[in-house]
């Protein structure tokens, strides 16, 4: 028993010193040769040359057992953990892409990051957590964390207005007896959205694509049938025909772009656009279609540029619907203006409003048109082949612009719309 | 007199709060759901919705008792007692519109038993993200204490009295078209109109804040316009 003990102790130290020899062999080698030389040079006596390599066997045995690269990465590893340590608690959360909050024993926010900050409309420090994350689940995890019943909890937080959004929150204490606690939120809405997109776009689409569908099935039969050898009502029918399904189509690149919309409910931070010069571009793509219904189109735009946060191509969306829907439904008053205009103060915005002289729309319609299919008049819409989806797809943009639509109109005097977006 | 708990001043108003924001979060829940069950028919959602009103008349019951005492013992002054007293208010008022949240998930079962067009929905569910998404922003408001934001509030307070009328109108034309739509039809407007007055009630409570943190009473509406009609859209999301 005690033997292989021992056994096992020189077994283990030899291979320590092997491997430390290993290791330091260059080192011992070229000592071991220069003393030899020196020795064998010099003709030395025998004591002090085995005294010298004894002593480098020795050395060479207490080395580090470390590599040179391990050495300096060790190195650079301290130095890094004295900058950690200098690093700000606060630098750090304001590098966090995903909303944080921290916050104290009471439940009062300390610090909120700028992820916070845009996400949930400028929540400054002192804010009361429980008061603003109201939601049942959010406030039995707060209220557990920050009492120190539980050291972290994991919820789910879906904020329902304006846009829907849904979170992954944590929240957690931070150490042991800091007093601290922090909530991060991890953005889960695209998830939930794309379920939500299919479900809708199946539901709408089956829903608007039902009706011309019937009616084109009515006319193929007649045409089999009752109609076979009528020249002229075969022309009549096929028109009808083409129009219901390019009004299909068109649905459907709407509804589509609409879906599109709802997937991201962010505009990408930092975009800016001159306002100015993508309205104009919208009045001239649209030429035709002013021509074609007898509409002149009034340019009130000044001329310096103007600048407000948003993306070009979703705006052009926005102003074409806009200036389409004034030159079809506004097409008796002949004329249609467009102007700009800047409202200063401390929410400083663009305003870009779009008016035609057309009938207008009734009082009690004006709230309701920007829901999805809502026609104010269904067979002059179906007529001017829409789809009731302009002014949805017009407002959703908005929303993401933080921006807002005004609606005004006058029976008999014909309506404006104004678009509110915020100034650069 | 409880000797242990020796709260403090702050502490006590504290408290308050975080009720009220509970009772907050779990009226907007309540709205939500209701108005979720009666789209979808979901019968079971609104049963749950029925059951949650209970923790809003409790909790309301508790902030009463909790700001009488508060203002026996401490006898707050000027500002805090403007404090209890909008403490008082606002969870008056969230109880109001529990109680008109659980109204609407006790019709649901009337309302489905009769088929009614999708768009009738889509404008009730429009009506309830305007009135959900004004509470919201009260209660952000109460939260931050950033009572500018309460301009805004008005034009959306006109816009769900439109887009109440506008519903109302529907309705009337669909009843008259086919008398069997009759019971439903009504039980849909029992539902628009709650919906209309938990948007009153947000108004309220934007009130009461303002004269919480102000001291003063809010400004008085503007006049209003002539003929001619103006809406204002914003933040809601209607799809
Ligand atoms: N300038 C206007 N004057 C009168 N009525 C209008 C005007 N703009 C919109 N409307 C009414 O609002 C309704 C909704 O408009 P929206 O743009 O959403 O749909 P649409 O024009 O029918 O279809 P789409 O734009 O998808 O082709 C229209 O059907 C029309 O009745
Ligand atoms: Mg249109």
């Amino acid at each position: 028993m005690a033997d292989t003990r021992r056994q096992e102790q020189t077994r283990r130290l030899l291979s320590l010193a092997a491997g430390r020899f290993a290791n330091n062999r260059w080192m011992f080698g070229a000592g071991a040769a220069a003393v030899l030389g020196l020795a064998s040079y010099a003709g030395a006596p025998k004591a002090p040359v085995f005294c010298a390599l004894g002593f480098l066997v020795f050395a060479a045995f207490l080395a580090p057992n470390r590599p040179r690269g391990q050495r300096h990465a060790g190195q650079t590893a301290a130095t890094d953990r004295g900058r950690l340590e200098g690093l700000s608690a606060r630098s750090l959360a304001e590098a966090v892409g995903d909303p944080l909050i921290v916050f104290d024993r009471a439940g009062t926010a300390v610090h909120v990051n700028q992820a916070a900050r845009s996400a949930f409309n400028a929540t400054a420090p002192g804010l009361s957590l429980l008061m603003k994350f109201r939601a049942p689940e959010m406030q039995s995890a707060i209220e557990r964390v920050r009492t120190g019943a539980v050291d972290n909890e994991v919820v789910d937080y879906t904020e329902r207005v304006p846009i829907e959004r849904v979170y992954r929150a944590t929240v957690s204490a931070i150490g042991r007896g800091t007093g601290l606690n922090v909530v991060v939120f991890k953005d889960q809405s695209e998830a939930r959205r794309i379920d939500r997109m299919r479900a809708d776009f199946i539901a709408n689409a089956s829903h608007e694509l039902r009706t011309p569908l019937a009616s084109i099935s009515g006319f193929v039969e007649t045409l089999r049938g009752p109609a076979r050898n009528d020249a002229v009502a075969r022309d009549n029918f096929l028109q009808i025909m083409q129009n219901q399904t390019a009004r299909m189509a068109r649905l459907i690149d709407d509804l589509l772009s609409l879906s599109r919309l709802e997937m991201k409910p962010y505009l990408p931070p930092g975009a800016t656009v001159d306002v100015r010069q993508v309205v104009e571009s919208v009045i001239d793509s649209l030429a035709p279609l002013a021509r074609e219904s007898g509409v002149v189109v009034e340019r009130n735009l000044g001329d310096q540029p103007l600048e407000a946060r948003g993306d070009r191509d979703e705006l052009f969306q926005v102003f074409e619907n806009l200036l389409e829907n004034a030159c079809k439904y506004g097409q008796a008053g002949g004329r249609v203006v467009v102007s700009v205009e800047i409202a200063g103060g401390p929410a400083a915005e663009v305003a870009v409003t779009i008016r035609d002289f057309g009938p207008g729309i009734p009082e009690e319609h004006i709230p309701r048109v920007t829901e999805r299919f809502y026609r104010v008049d269904v067979d002059n819409s179906r007529a001017q082949k829409g789809t009731g989806l302009g002014l949805a797809i017009v407002k959703h943009i908005l929303t993401r612009h933080n921006g807002r639509l005004t609606i005004w109109s006058k029976p008999g005097e014909g309506a404006a719309f104004t678009v509110h977006l915020p100034a650069k | 007199m409880n000797t242990h708990i020796v709260r403090s001043y702050d502490e006590d108003l504290k408290y308050l709060g975080n009720r009220l924001a509970a009772m907050g979060g779990h009226a907007e829940r309540m709205v939500d759901e209701a108005v979720l069950a009666l789209v979808n028919a979901d019968a079971g959602l609104a049963r749950k919705v029925i059951a949650d009103d209970l923790f809003l008349d409790e909790t309301q019951r508790e902030i009463d008792d909790k700001a009488i005492v508060l203002i026996a013992k401490r006898q707050p002054m000027a500002d805090d007692l403007r404090e209890v007293v909008g403490a008082i208010r606002i969870s008056a008022d969230l109880e109001r519109v529990g109680d008109l949240g659980k109204n609407i998930a006790k019709r649901v079962v009337a309302v489905t038993e009769g088929r009614q067009p999708l768009s009738l929905f889509r404008g009730l569910q429009a009506l309830a993200e305007l009135a959900l998404n004004q509470l919201k922003d009260v209660l952000d408001v109460y939260a931050s204490r950033s009572v500018e934001r309460l301009v805004f509030m008005r034009d959306r307070d006109e816009q769900i009295d439109l887009m109440y009328t506008s519903l109302f109108r529907e309705l009337l034309t669909y009843m008259m078209e086919d008398p069997r739509n009759i019971t439903s039809c009504t039980h849909l407007l029992f539902c628009a109109k709650n919906i209309e007055r938990i948007g009153d009630h947000a108004t309220n409570i934007a009130e009461t804040v303002y004269y919480v943190v102000t001291g003063e009473q809010m400004p008085i509406d503007r006049p209003k316009e002539d003929k001619s009609h103006k809406v204002v859209l914003t933040g809601e999301d209607v799809g």
